[in-house]
């Protein structure tokens, strides 16, 4: 894949990479913290895309480029809040073991 | 007069019925009056059916053509079934008889159940049952004869289990009830077959089209119906083997006894085969069968109550022995001979019941007649009466079981049936012999001292005193040297047939010797001994004849193999396929779901993101590589 | 050696290298065991992504991504786990239980992203990239995207507030000025 012209098609498959691995990060990390950096991960992916489609099909309207600043803003909010969260637990529980916070059944 | 009876005998079975809805609604608690009504309901009937019987046997040519007075009931594409009366010389003796004797049996009542606290309710139920006695009599349509065979079968349920209290008398109350239904099955397939094969239940129609049936059937499938028709009479009429109810009906009050289980519900069945023998004449092996049927019981029933020692169980063994009788005239074609003796049969049985009611209600219902004796002298009606009955019965001339019992012996003999003429005699001299034991037991020797007995009161006496004259006098009119029965009740055409005077002295000496052999046995009290001596040394004979030939146990023990077995089956299947499987089964299956599908509900977050993504792979999946619009949209649709 | 030099298309090279340091330090920031390890891989990610958007044309997004990304995410994440701090750090970092599940889940997914992102065709080509990205992007958030504009600004807000309440310390005894 190392040709000379980098095209939509490789910005593509990096995010689709970055966002798998974030997946993989999100499903089966025990620490919440690192869900929570995995998320982050994933939502850098979204930002790949969002910016090679629009430079490559609409660079002159800017979307994609507005749209990740919004992307990028909420994320560290979420990031805010969910560590607020962790904290939150821990102290109740003094573990951020995801697989002991299984109060969801109920 | 006779005019207006001949024109309205629906009024016949109209007036009782009358009586009972006043009784049931008006006059319940009042006794006096309630029995006033059932009285004077059936005594109007009987005039009106006297009338009607001498205006049909002043006019010869009602043998021909019966009046008939129908109206349509309903009729539907297919079936239409008329209601109504039809007078022949048949339906309109059958009618004065039944209301004449039960005219006298009511009357004997209000003396007998006097005191009872159910005194107007029994003369309702009186009352319905003379309704439907009637309308069984006159019916032109044989679905009304059905509705009226039901009907009289219900009333006969409702009066012998009146004594509610008695668990006995409840019990033979649905003996004789589900003994009855058995054989009204057959009845009903029998007619419901009449009604697909020739179109009509009308008495009149059916007869003129079963004379050419082979129109309408082949001769196996008719065979098949008069058979299952004939199976209404066995039940109805006790005959062997569903007579077992017979006897155990006698838990209801006497007047009961000798009004339905004597002169007339019992002999509704003689009465259906006598009404439908255009049928049953058309098929010779069902005659057969009628015929041996009838010889059989009246044999079987014979020697059952030659050992019984209760006077109302020896006289019902009696009843189910003398229809025998009547069946096999039937069975042998003549209708003429069956007819006469259900007319003399009537007098003299019911008379006979009625003195055995008068004896109970002086030894205050004490009914083994070895704890009974010299009753003669304290009872003199009662005792004369009930000698006149039992000449009749043993066939003593001139009285008239005589008469009708040698018509039923000269048609078996002139027909050529030889082994039946044979069973019929033994049966005439046993007759003679058990009615006679029952009557020196009874009546004559020493009386006991622990009974006080006492004449009865002038409403039981009275009746007692008519059926006399009737059981003394009714053979009168069928004596081979004034056949006026003989020119009036035959079917086919009139025969007459020269006395053959070797069978009437032949009966009378059976009669004769069966007395003697009474008297030597009974009479004296030395020679009771004798009697028990006899009995120890048959000990076998004595004891099957006496355990009713055991047949009520092997009834029973069907019962419990099969039907309890069938329940018990039943039962098992419910606890365990219904309850078991089918309940208990679906709610285990929810249960184990449930707990089954418990196991996904970890709480644990990243448990359900695998899900979630799982999901959302699929929905992309689907619509990215089936759905051509999503596709086109996911993959190339960019500007 | 120039003409070599020229041409060489610079912009894939700098992709390809970028592209790289991205997947291996995603990779490490999911594997390596210690959670602070994962933070400061994170970071690296980070930057380099920040040049991935470089080569995409959005100078500001690079710069906001390195700014906000980069320096306070990180930041506050290792804030965090310096708040949850529990005994060993060097097992604070695994894989639960359903690890195999969760892979399968991820290539599943990143395969089907990929087979998709393959089957995009568009027609023509792109027009060219206006020079000043930054002034064209200001003038956009203030005039035809304010309202999203406004209303992030309140989510910020709204997060912050919720952070500081939900984390702030409970002393014992207190339930000050309800």
């Amino acid at each position: 894949m190392l040709t000379l012209t980098v095209s939509l098609h490789h910005y593509l498959i990096l995010a689709a990479a970055l966002f798998g691995i974030g997946l993989f990060g999100v499903l089966t990390k025990r620490n919440a913290v690192a869900v929570l950096i995995c998320i982050e991960l994933m939502l850098n992916a979204i930002n790949i895309n969002l910016l090679a489609f629009n430079k490559f099909m609409t660079p002159n309207d800017f979307i994609g480029q507005i749209f990740a600043i919004f992307v990028i803003t909420v994320a560290a909010a979420e990031v805010g809040v969910g560590l607020a969260i962790i904290i939150a637990i821990y102290r109740n529980k003094l573990s951020v073991n995801l697989d002991e916070i299984d109060w969801l059944k109920w | 007069m006779v005019e207006f009876a001949m024109h309205n005998a629906w009024l016949v079975p109209l007036l009782p019925a009358l009586a009972f809805v006043i009784i049931i609604f008006l006059t319940k608690p009042w006794q006096k009056l309630s029995a006033l009504v059932c009285v004077a309901g059936m005594v109007a009937s009987c005039v009106i059916a006297a009338l009607a019987a001498y205006g049909v046997f002043t006019n010869h040519e009602f043998t021909e053509k019966p009046l008939v007075y129908a109206v349509r009931w309903f009729s539907m594409p297919g079936l239409s079934i008329d209601v109504g009366v039809q007078l022949d010389p048949v339906s309109a003796m059958m009618m004065f008889m039944v209301t004449f004797v039960a005219s006298m049996i009511f009357i004997y009542a209000t003396g007998y159940m006097k005191g009872d606290p159910g005194y107007s309710v029994f003369f309702s139920y009186l009352s319905l049952f003379g309704a439907s006695m009637l309308l069984l009599v006159i019916s032109s349509n044989l679905l009304e004869m059905f509705v009226a065979w039901e009907l009289v079968g219900l009333c006969s349920y409702l009066l012998i289990g009146f004594y509610t209290h008695k668990i006995s008398a409840r019990e033979a109350a649905k003996k004789a009830f589900i003994t009855c239904r058995v054989a009204d099955f057959g009845l009903l397939l029998g007619l419901l077959s009449l009604q697909i094969v020739f179109g009509t239940l009308n008495l009149t129609e059916l007869a003129e089209k079963v004379s050419h049936f082979e129109q309408y059937t082949t001769m196996g499938i008719l065979t098949l119906i008069t058979v299952l028709v004939f199976l209404g009479p066995i039940g109805k009429s006790g005959q062997f083997p569903l007579h077992v109810w017979l006897p155990d009906a006698m838990e209801g009050p006497t007047p009961v006894s000798a009004l339905i289980h004597a002169a007339t519900m019992v002999v509704a069945g003689v009465y259906l085969v006598g009404r439908t023998m255009f049928l049953f004449h058309e098929v010779p092996s069902a005659m057969e069968l009628v015929a041996i049927t009838g010889g059989f019981t009246a044999l079987f029933a014979a020697s059952i109550a030659i050992t019984q020692r209760e006077i109302k169980r020896i006289l019902a063994y009696s009843t189910v022995s003398q229809i025998g009788y009547m069946m096999l005239a039937l069975g042998l074609g003549s209708l003429t001979a069956s007819m006469f003796h259900l007319w003399t049969h009537a007098f003299f049985k019911a008379l006979m019941f009625l003195g055995a009611g008068s004896v109970l209600h002086a030894l205050h219902h004490k009914a083994d007649v070895w704890e009974m004796g010299g009753l003669l002298k304290k009872m003199p009606i009662t005792g004369y009466t009930f000698m006149v009955g039992c000449l009749a019965i043993a066939g003593i001339p001139p009285f008239a079981g005589f008469w009708s019992k040698d018509e039923i012996l000269l048609a078996a003999f002139d027909t050529g049936h030889y082994v039946l003429f044979t069973m019929a005699a033994l049966t005439a001299f046993m007759t003679a012999f058990y009615m006679w034991r029952l009557f020196f037991l009874a009546f004559m020797g020493e009386e006991k001292p622990e009974n006080h007995p006492h004449e009865s009161p002038w409403n039981m006496t009275l009746p007692l005193v008519v059926l006399a004259v009737g059981a003394a006098a009714g053979g009168l009119m069928g004596t081979p040297w004034a056949p006026l029965w003989q020119e009036w009740i035959f079917f086919g055409e009139a025969h007459h047939v020269e006395p053959n005077y070797l069978i009437m002295l032949g009966s009378v000496v059976l009669a004769g010797a069966g007395i003697y052999l009474a008297y030597t046995l009974y009479c004296a009290d030395q020679t009771k001994a004798k009697a028990h001596a006899l009995a120890e040394k048959y000990k076998f004979f004595w004891t099957v004849s006496y355990n009713k030939y055991y047949i009520d146990e092997v009834y029973l023990w069907f019962n419990h193999t099969f039907v309890d077995g069938a329940a018990k089956l039943f039962y098992l299947f419910d606890i365990y396929v219904v309850d078991g499987i089918i309940v208990n089964g679906l709610a285990a299956i929810t249960r184990l779901s449930g707990e089954g599908m418990r196991v996904s509900q970890t709480g644990r977050l990243q448990n359900y993101a695998l899900v979630f993504f799982l999901g959302v792979l699929a929905v992309a999946v689907i619509l990215a590589f089936t759905d051509p619009s999503t596709a086109a949209s996911l993959t190339g649709g960019a500007k | 050696m120039m003409a070599f030099l020229n041409s060489i298309s610079w912009v894939a090279v700098a992709f390809h290298t970028l592209a790289a340091v991205v997947c291996i330090s995603a990779l490490l920031v999911v594997f390596v065991r210690n959670i602070v390890h994962a933070v400061l891989w994170l970071a690296v990610c980070f930057i380099s992504l920040a040049g991935v958007f470089m080569t995409l044309d959005a100078p500001f997004i690079a710069a906001v991504q390195l700014l906000v990304y980069a320096g306070a995410v990180c930041i506050m994440a290792v804030f965090g786990i310096m708040l949850i701090r529990r005994g060993h750090m060097g097992e604070t970092n695994l894989f639960n239980s359903q690890v195999w599940a969760g892979g399968g889940m991820a290539v599943l997914v990143t395969v089907l992203s990929g087979v998709l992102s393959f089957r995009i065709r568009y027609v023509g080509s792109p027009p060219a990239v206006p020079e000043n990205t930054v002034d064209n992007i200001a003038t956009l958030l203030l005039s035809k995207y304010v309202i999203p504009f406004e209303v992030a600004a309140l989510l910020l807000l709204v997060a912050l507030v919720g952070a500081i309440f939900l984390a702030k310390e409970v002393k014992a005894g207190a339930d000050s000025d309800r």
